[in-house]
């Protein structure tokens, strides 16, 4: 900075910001590129004067003292424009001459991302890496009289069902009368979560919806995608893919004008219809699309204007209650349908679950319960949100399954859960540990992101910008320049990956369990902790 | 890996013949213990076909507790085999004051009763008793029903069977089933052993049913007293049985369908694929998992042998017109039934019941791709 320049409270040097940025002189090229890439702005080109020394022997009596400038890349500290350590310029330095580096003290940043009097908000999850779901072991393995379960060779039966299940004795008598019966899906376990057309960009949704019909089609895997908040493009809607497609509302209704007009023209139903009521990275909040990201297209399928934000409310304003909402919006939508679609609700984690959880129990519509947990990521939200509120979805899962246990409905109402899933890699570790809680199946997005389509975010504070429209890797933003980046066949290869990886995953842990003939819905035995106190709040065993 | 035999006979057959085939087994089991099913007797017992028999084990206190708690009752004694024990146990076996087989009259006011309250008072006289057993530790009931004989206890099968008379006459049975142990617990419960028992119905298994918590917590929330005890992972193999026939009205076809759905290729090309689809999805939480060959007894003296999934257990079925033996191993079969036509002997594979219907004229194989008999 010059001498004379004032100093603010807010004004930051580089060692109170959370990245800093590594350049080497001895590498540039003064291409440009790294600081045309970076999605914030944090570089820019920097003009540097520097003293030298060059004495000429000839000339004795000149001074050899001088000045030079030199060019090369200065980082900003403004808040406004701090580094979020996205790696982009990284990637894009041909010469390997920049990098972001972690700051090794707490930055003073955070003090000062409320300017203007508004909070900090951004995208991802969390910020909090660890969790009890990886802590979870996998320790009843089956040696006592078996000759152990092949993952490679035998037959395996891994599906989930979505859909209210009547009592045994129920359903056998609705089938022999020609009664009705609730409509079921069986689906792979494995639930692409809600993710909207808006929060994320056209490439993604297309390469998502493709590597969906692939793994249904050519695998044989019945894998679901929820829509998220947003709507369903028109062709979707009317073509044969609509049946791999959960249609999601909320409390915005955003899309459901689209939906509701193409009802006559739909080939076939869809897997499901999701009434979301709350979201386990913002509890309390609505869906938030902020005006950057509200182009021509998202607002004509939203049925909205350009250029504005888009705030879900936190509840549906039509309603009383949750009760009456649930009990109503399931009716409605049932009768949408001509009752040959599954209706649930998702909610954000929450110590009341419980009560939901018996409202629908007492409701013979109500096609299952999905809750999403504390860790569960978003494409905007203000991280007050995001870090502090929300419930632990372990525990909050198996209070809603032992519940059901001990309302004898556990074959009933299915469980689906979401939020932190994979949040360190062990997709398949986690989604099994939460089956044997009790879920019938688990929602990822953000896994899905990081795997399929290379997302930098991380709960260490890198990247999770989603929210501004400028994602460096194309996948949450509507500016064509930011996702020509991205391929929507690479989207769909790296899906189809991850779900055939995730699957020989889950029978490597099945199969030494001696499970191959169901899904191990419940099956608590096969778990244990070394945190006593998580072995007793989750009513596994307790190892060390 | 335990050791199984079972026989249906026109003719009562001895106890011993079952015990000595399973020492024809024996590297099979280890010695460990013994259970034993008799049903449609012969002797004297054959009289009173309708009277409720009480089998267990009874300490001189526990006999005067019994006594009278079904005096109490209004149960009369009407017939019972006493079984003289010598003073001292065979080595491993342990000492017992009384095994307790006594057929009762059922009390006056329960003459009236339609069958299916009587039947549900029979096993909460039974749970009751275990229960006070459980509490004194001088009584353990294995069954209290009409036609039933249980026996249980720790020890070599065949020096059990001999150090308790098994050979006498009047425990002859056309219906025998006998597990001989191998052990997996320490601390040997007999509760925990095989054959299990619920309102005439009866299974035993060799295996380990890995879904086994899942199924019990399904099982122990269908409102019926008797889903209940759990000593083993086996035990509700019998509760599926009898939930399957009784709750659902299904035939015993219908069973491995509960327990071993077909996979849904299949359930498409199935005659009563849109049934058995719904069936599946019902019933999900009865599905076993693991390694296991189910023999199974229904009230009505069927007997039936079915495998897991994979079938991943041995079992044979074998016989002749008249006399047909179920047996974890063919050396079984062949020690019982020596002059059979062995090549009729059948081994069920991954989707077949085998079944003998109470005429015992033939093994009828109901292979899960197959026609379910007219439903009702
Ligand atoms: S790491 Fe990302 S935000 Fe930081 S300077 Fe490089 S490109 Fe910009
Ligand atoms: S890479 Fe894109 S999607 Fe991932 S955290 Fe950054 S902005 Fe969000």
């Amino acid at each position: 900075m010059s001498a004379d320049a004032k100093i603010t409270p807010s004004t930051l040097n580089l060692k109170d910001l959370p990245w800093q940025i590594a350049w080497s002189r001895e590498k540039c090229t003064l291409c440009g590129q790294c600081t045309a890439v970076c999605p914030v702005n944090a570089i820019e080109p920097g003009v540097f004067r520097k003293r030298s020394v060059d004495v000429d022997i000839n000339a004795p009596y000149q001074s050899g003292s001088g000045f030079k400038v030199y060019h090369g890349i200065r980082q900003r500290t403004a808040p406004a424009y701090h580094c979020v350590g996205c790696g982009m310029c990284a990637m894009v330095c041909p010469n390997d001459a920049i990098m972001p580096y972690r700051s090794d003290e707490a930055d003073k940043l955070r003090f000062h991302l409320d300017q203007g009097g508004q909070p900090e908000r951004r995208g991802g999850r969390r910020n909090a890496p660890g969790g009890v779901l990886d802590q979870i072991k996998f320790t009843r393995i089956s040696m006592l009289t078996d000759p152990a379960l092949d993952a490679g060779r035998h037959e395996f039966d891994m599906r989930t069902l979505l859909g209210r299940i009547l009592p045994p004795e129920q359903n056998m008598q609705q089938v022999l009368e020609n009664g009705w019966i609730p409509p079921v899906r069986e689906i792979y376990p494995l639930i692409i979560g809600g993710m909207s057309f808006g929060a994320l960009s056209p490439p993604m949704w297309e390469g998502l919806q493709m590597g969906v019909a692939y793994l249904n089609e050519e695998m044989g895997m019945p894998v679901r995608i929820s829509t998220g908040e947003g709507g369903c493009p028109p062709r979707l809607l009317r073509s044969r893919f609509l049946r791999y497609v959960i249609l999601q509302i909320a409390s915005g209704y955003f899309g459901w004008d689209e939906i509701i007009h193409a009802i006559p023209e739909m080939k076939v139903d869809p897997c499901a219809i999701e009434i979301k009521y709350g979201q386990g990275a913002k509890p309390g909040d609505g869906g938030l699309l902020m005006w950057h990201k509200v182009n021509q297209l998202i607002a004509a399928i939203r049925g909205v204007p350009m250029g504005v934000n888009l705030p879900s409310p936190p509840t549906h304003q039509t309603k009383y209650s949750i009760e009456e909402a649930v009990a109503k919006m399931i009716q409605s939508m049932y009768m949408a349908w001509g009752f040959r679609v599954p209706v649930y609700p998702k909610i954000s984690g929450t110590s009341t679950a419980l009560a939901v959880l018996n409202n629908l129990s007492r409701n013979p519509y109500a096609a299952g319960l999905a809750i999403d947990g504390e860790d569960g990521g978003t494409g905007a939200a203000y991280n007050v949100s995001m870090d502090h509120m929300g419930h632990p979805v372990a525990s909050c899962l198996r209070d809603c399954y032992l519940n059901l246990v001990s309302l004898g409905q556990q074959n009933e109402i299915p469980l689906f859960v979401g939020g932190g899933i994979g949040k360190n890699g062990n997709l398949a570790a986690n989604a099994a540990a939460l089956m044997m809680l009790g879920a019938s199946g688990v929602q990822v997005g953000k896994y899905v992101m990081q795997a399929a389509a290379g997302c930098l975010g991380s709960e260490t504070r890198r990247c999770n910008i989603c929210n501004i429209g400028l994602c460096p890797k194309g996948i949450t933003s509507q500016d064509p320049r930011l996702y020509r980046r991205l391929d929507p066949e690479d989207v769909a290869r790296r899906l189809v990956d991850m779900y055939v990886s995730f699957d020989t995953e889950l029978r490597k842990i099945v199969a030494p369990l001696g499970r191959s003939t169901s899904l191990p819905i419940g099956m608590s035995d096969a778990l244990a902790i070394s945190d006593k106190a998580a072995a007793d709040r989750l009513q596994i065993k307790y190892v060390v | 890996m335990c050791r199984l035999v079972a026989i249906t006979s026109e003719t009562p057959v001895s106890p011993m013949t079952a015990l000595n085939a399973l020492d024809v087994m024996r590297e099979g089991h280890d010695g460990s213990g013994i259970g034993l099913f008799l049903r449609d007797l012969g002797g004297p017992l054959e009289e009173m076909k309708n009277e409720p028999i009480l089998s267990g084990i009874f300490t001189e206190e526990g006999i005067r507790r019994l006594d009278s708690y079904m005096i109490d009752m209004g149960f009369l004694t009407k017939y019972k085999i006493s079984i003289r024990l010598p003073k001292v146990p065979p080595p491993g076996v342990p000492r017992r004051d009384m095994y307790l087989v006594r057929a009762y009259e059922y009390p006056e006011e329960w003459e009236d009763l339609p069958q299916a309250e009587k039947e549900a008072r029979l096993v909460t006289v039974r749970l009751a008793l275990q229960e006070m057993g459980r509490e004194k530790g001088d009584m353990i009931v294995f069954s209290f029903w009409p036609d039933t004989i249980m026996i249980k206890e720790i020890g070599d099968p065949l020096t059990v069977g001999k150090y308790l008379e098994l050979g006498r006459e009047n425990l002859n049975a056309r219906i025998i089933m006998a597990q001989g142990r191998q052990n997996t617990n320490y601390a040997i419960d007999l509760y925990a052993c095989h054959p299990f028992f619920i309102q005439g119905f009866s299974t035993m298994t060799n295996g380990e049913n890995t879904a086994f918590v899942p199924i019990r917590e399904y099982l122990s929330s269908r409102g019926e007293p008797g889903y209940t005890g759990f000593y083993s992972d086996s035990e509700v193999f019998v509760h599926i049985l009898h939930y399957t026939l009784k709750h659902l009205g299904m035939g015993v076809e219908a069973y491995k369908h509960v327990i071993t759905p077909l996979q849904d290729g299949d359930l498409e090309a199935h005659p009563n694929g849109e049934f058995l689809k719904h069936m599946k999805r019902t019933c999900r939480k009865l599905i076993i998992d693991g390694p296991n060959c189910v023999i199974g007894v229904l009230p009505d003296n069927t007997m039936f042998m079915a495998q897991d999934r994979k079938k991943l257990r041995p079992g044979v079925v074998g016989g002749k017109p008249g006399t047909y033996v179920f047996s974890s191993e063919i050396c079984g079969l062949d020690y019982i039934l020596p002059d059979r036509d062995k090549h009729s002997d059948f081994q069920p594979m991954h989707l077949d019941t085998a079944v003998v219907r109470p005429d015992r004229r033939e093994v009828d194989i109901c292979q899960q791709m197959q026609r379910l008999p007219r439903l009702h």
